[in-house]
């Protein structure tokens, strides 16, 4: 099998050089118009043929590799490095891309199947498609290349073979660790596509905004997948790595941030360059660096640049990540400057209060937010570099700098869609803005009166002060986007004489675009409520011999047990809980600690009762070495649940928002 | 005049009452804010959080939950001993940096080139928000004075297809029209 899929990854590699340099000439011969010895037409098909066969070999070589695994090939060093045979199936899976070579492999496939769709739908627009087709080769080539010459997934071991492999690291096996990862990849290799699509239009100065359109669905797409991916990578931090909580700014954490930042900027600033023909450079750029950051979070993580928990090895590949991503910066700027008379806008912002102007402000914020998490991420390197020592940049300078930041953003997420284009009168502002202004403050002497307040001892309780924000902020956005809804349902009440539920729907049916980004709005709300829940976390440890008890909030926990056990993966020590609210038992929880037989690596599974309001986070330390009682750590994390509704509504919101509007019946008959 | 004269009247008492709400609510707000409650046992959990764990773990020493972490459990028996000896916060990471070096810090310090780190987003934003706003005024001015000349030269107006078109384009982009 190693010999096979070494050979579809060559076969692979041949047909992306293939699409890249036909297409490449192909495209020459057409944009030249010189007689040529062939069709420059037929000539860009084969080259969009092979890209597509491309797709079936890089498909053979993943075969290859899961099967290996299945088979447990231990012959290959990757398959007895990352699995064993005692894994259960799933995470066989989930081997693929638990190391450099496989992760690798899982990219190059991944940017294989986006490029077979792509030339699959080529007849929408044959030329922009051609164009975006072989930029794309051009980045399968060089990935591909990464695979074959400098992290072959099919090396085989040397020497005297062993009968079971290493297995895979405890920390990746949980459920959410088969999904998380290709979620993640598929938003990182997907702005790939709209990546092609942005420089091959500016190549060929297309004309018009079709581009732009064709793109939306893609970038929505993956914007949607990188979203879960990252909002999977937080509930997997929250539920195994048992600190109790879900974000450590970490590195690579903060490596899929920036390219979401972005992305969300060109998702919005795309709509003046679709509505009034502005930010063209604006946009072309924000695509361009939202796949040079997703670059750049690859080579971060896999070339051990900075220090991260979720690093991969070291090794030489940073230099090959390292020349591609400066070849790229210099083919954009160098196409940029070329092309950007093309780029000329129609349209000028004409008042500093119009929606214009608060897309321009929310691009501003969130691309200020991407500096500051690649600021961060960067500093300890810059540091070592100019004063000789690195310095640790973690929770505690983002919760400074990135929290304001975010909560401006938040604001404009409630001011932007109340203005209209253009401009607008005070008149207009004083209607939309009195109801989410008073909300906003109610809900700020709400909070004074439960409790929370921002000053502690004469000094400013920064937690508490973002908390009370935030959940200000958070009543007043969801005022501002329920009564703009709520109006708009009210006038299509009025003018098609359907109960107010039935235009509620229809407005959503009639423009998915708006009323999509509402959904997504609202989510984010209730993310935003979430997060700043953890400002009033309460915690609680204690060694807890049988019969023992601990409380933390409104509960009392008693230890009624704790026992082993153990299987073919790992041997578990566990403890029984029974939890009681004013005296009433109200159930169990039984907090873990693993050892896994392979490595010998320990792993915390975390017990997590929760509700609407707060959960209740258990884990189990340890034992007392000396005692050889169980340590139990309780969290009491208010709102957290918050924040994966929230993000069920994003999803919610993005897929209403790809959904094509219903035309009114007046236009649909005129057609 | 007498019912101009009532109006400007019911008006001052509409301000009035406009006043005496905004000072309620500023009152009640004030004596919200002065309800802080002390907790001194917090200082231990707030320099936990500014602190490392020095195992390579990368968390926080708050939140270091190893077993068996024998960085972590003394690390946090020399912070509890340093609050209760009566040191300052800055005293404390001051020996805590002294001895284990600057990256037991979770955040750069204010000193020396670490200022940097907390200097550069701050002037970023700012430049950023100050850059946007004089280029929006600048082009809402070009595009004011563009109007104005056409205006002037009765081109803006004369042409009653542009007009229709202008009215379309207002439509289509208005408030109604879309994200």
């Amino acid at each position: 099998m190693a010999a096979f899929g070494s050979l579809a990854l060559l076969i692979a590699l041949a047909l992306a050089a293939y699409n890249l340099l036909a297409g490449a000439l192909a495209l020459r011969w057409i944009a030249t118009g010189q007689p040529t010895p062939i069709s420059p037409e037929r000539l860009a098909d084969t080259a969009r043929r092979a890209g597509i066969a491309g797709f079936a070999a890089v498909t053979c070589a993943a075969f290859a590799l899961v099967w290996s695994v299945f088979t447990n090939d231990f012959s290959i060093a990757y398959i007895a490095e990352h699995s064993n045979r005692a894994l259960p199936g799933p995470y066989k899976f989930a081997a693929l891309w638990s190391g450099q070579e496989g992760s690798l492999l899982l990219w190059a496939w991944l940017l294989a199947a986006y490029g077979f769709v792509l030339r699959l739908t080529h007849k929408r627009d044959v030329k922009l498609y051609a164009y975006a087709g072989v930029i794309l080769s051009a980045v399968q080539v060089f990935f591909l290349a990464v695979i074959n010459f400098a992290a072959p997934p099919f090396s085989l071991l040397k020497g005297v073979l062993p009968d079971d492999g290493n297995g895979l690291n405890p920390l990746l096996q949980y459920p959410e660790m088969v999904i998380h990862p290709p979620l993640l990849y598929l938003g990182y290799v997907g702005f790939t596509v709209p990546f092609c699509f942005a420089l091959g239009a500016l190549m060929m100065r297309y004309p018009g905004e079709k581009w732009i359109k064709i793109t939306r669905v893609w970038t929505l797409v993956t914007w949607l997948f990188l979203t879960c991916g990252i909002f999977l990578g937080m509930h997997w931090a929250y539920a195994v790595l048992g600190w109790g909580g879900y974000w450590g700014w970490d590195p690579v954490e903060n490596a899929s941030l920036m390219p979401w930042l972005t992305g969300t900027a060109f998702l919005h600033s795309v709509m003046m360059q679709e509505k009034k023909g502005m930010m063209k450079s604006w946009n072309v750029w924000l695509i361009f660096s939202t796949f040079l950051l997703s670059i750049l979070g690859t080579l971060l993580t896999r070339a051990g640049l900075v220090s991260s928990v979720h690093a991969f090895a070291q090794s030489s590949i940073g230099t090959w990540f390292t020349v591609f991503l400066f070849f790229v910066l210099a083919v954009c700027i160098f196409v940029y400057i070329l092309q950007r008379s093309h780029l000329k806008a129609d349209n000028q912002v004409e008042s500093l209060v119009s929606r214009e102007s608060s897309f321009l402000f929310n691009n501003l914020v969130l691309l200020v937010a991407c500096f500051i998490v690649l600021w961060g991420t960067l500093f300890p390197i810059l540091s070592e570099y100019v004063v000789g020592s690195k310095v640790t940049v973690g929770a505690p300078f983002y919760n400074r700098v990135a929290i304001p930041i975010g909560l401006f953003l938040l604001l404009l997420t409630g001011v932007g869609p109340l203005l209209p284009w253009r401009s607008t009168s005070m008149r207009s502002i004083r209607r939309n803005f009195i109801a989410p202004t008073i909300a906003l403050w109610v809900t700020v002497i709400a909070c004074l009166v439960a409790g929370v307040r921002p000053w502690k001892d004469g000094a400013v309780d920064q937690g508490n002060l973002y908390a009370l924000v935030a959940f200000a902020l958070s009543a007043g956005v969801l005022t501002a986007i329920l009564s703009e809804y709520g109006r708009g349902a009210r006038v299509i009440a009025k003018q098609t004489g359907k109960n107010i539920f039935a235009a509620m729907y229809l407005l959503i049916r009639r423009n998915t675009r708006r009323y999509g980004g509402y959904f997504i709005h609202i989510g984010v709300v209730i993310v935003v409520v979430g997060l700043a829940g953890a400002a009033f976390n309460q915690s609680n440890e204690k060694e807890l011999a049988l019969h023992d008890t601990m409380t933390i909030g409104g509960y009392t926990l008693e230890c009624v047990g704790f026992d082993q056990a153990s299987n073919d993966n790992y041997t578990s020590d566990f403890a029984l809980l029974d939890v009681s609210k004013g005296g009433v038992k109200q159930f169990q929880m039984t907090p873990e600690k693993r050892v896994y037989l392979s490595t010998g690596q320990p792993q915390t599974m975390v017990a997590i009762h929760s509700v609407p309001g707060w959960d209740l986070y258990v884990v189990f330390e340890g034992k007392n070495p000396d005692t050889n009682q169980p340590i139990i750590k309780a969290i009491l994390n208010p709102l957290v649940s918050w924040i994966w509704a929230g993000v069920l509504l994003i999803a919610l919101g993005t897929l209403v928002a790809l959904f094509p509007s219903q035309k009114p019946a007046a236009q649909k008959g005129g057609q | 005049m007498i019912a101009s004269l009532h109006m400007r009247i019911k008006g001052a008492q509409g301000l009035n009452n406009w006043i005496k709400g905004a000072q309620a609510l500023a009152l009640a707000v004030a004596v919200c804010f002065s309800l802080g409650a002390s907790d001194s046992s917090a200082r231990f959990s707030d320099l936990g959080h500014r602190l490392m764990c020095t195992c390579g773990c990368a968390q926080l020493l708050g939140e270091c939950n190893h077993v068996g972490c024998q960085e972590s459990g003394r690390e946090r028996e020399e912070l509890a001993a340093m609050i209760a000896s009566g040191d300052k916060d800055d005293t404390i990471l001051s020996a805590f940096s002294a001895k284990y070096g600057a990256t037991v810090l979770a955040a750069p310090s204010g000193k020396g080139f670490d200022v940097v780190a907390w200097i550069a987003p701050v002037a970023v934003f700012v430049a950023a928000l100050l850059g946007t706003i004089l280029l929006v005024r600048r082009w809402s001015g070009v595009s004011l004075s563009a109007e104005k000349a056409a205006l002037k030269d009765g081109t803006a107006v004369a042409d009653p297809a542009n007009e229709s078109l202008v009215e379309k384009i207002r439509r289509e982009t208005g408030a109604d029209g879309g994200f």
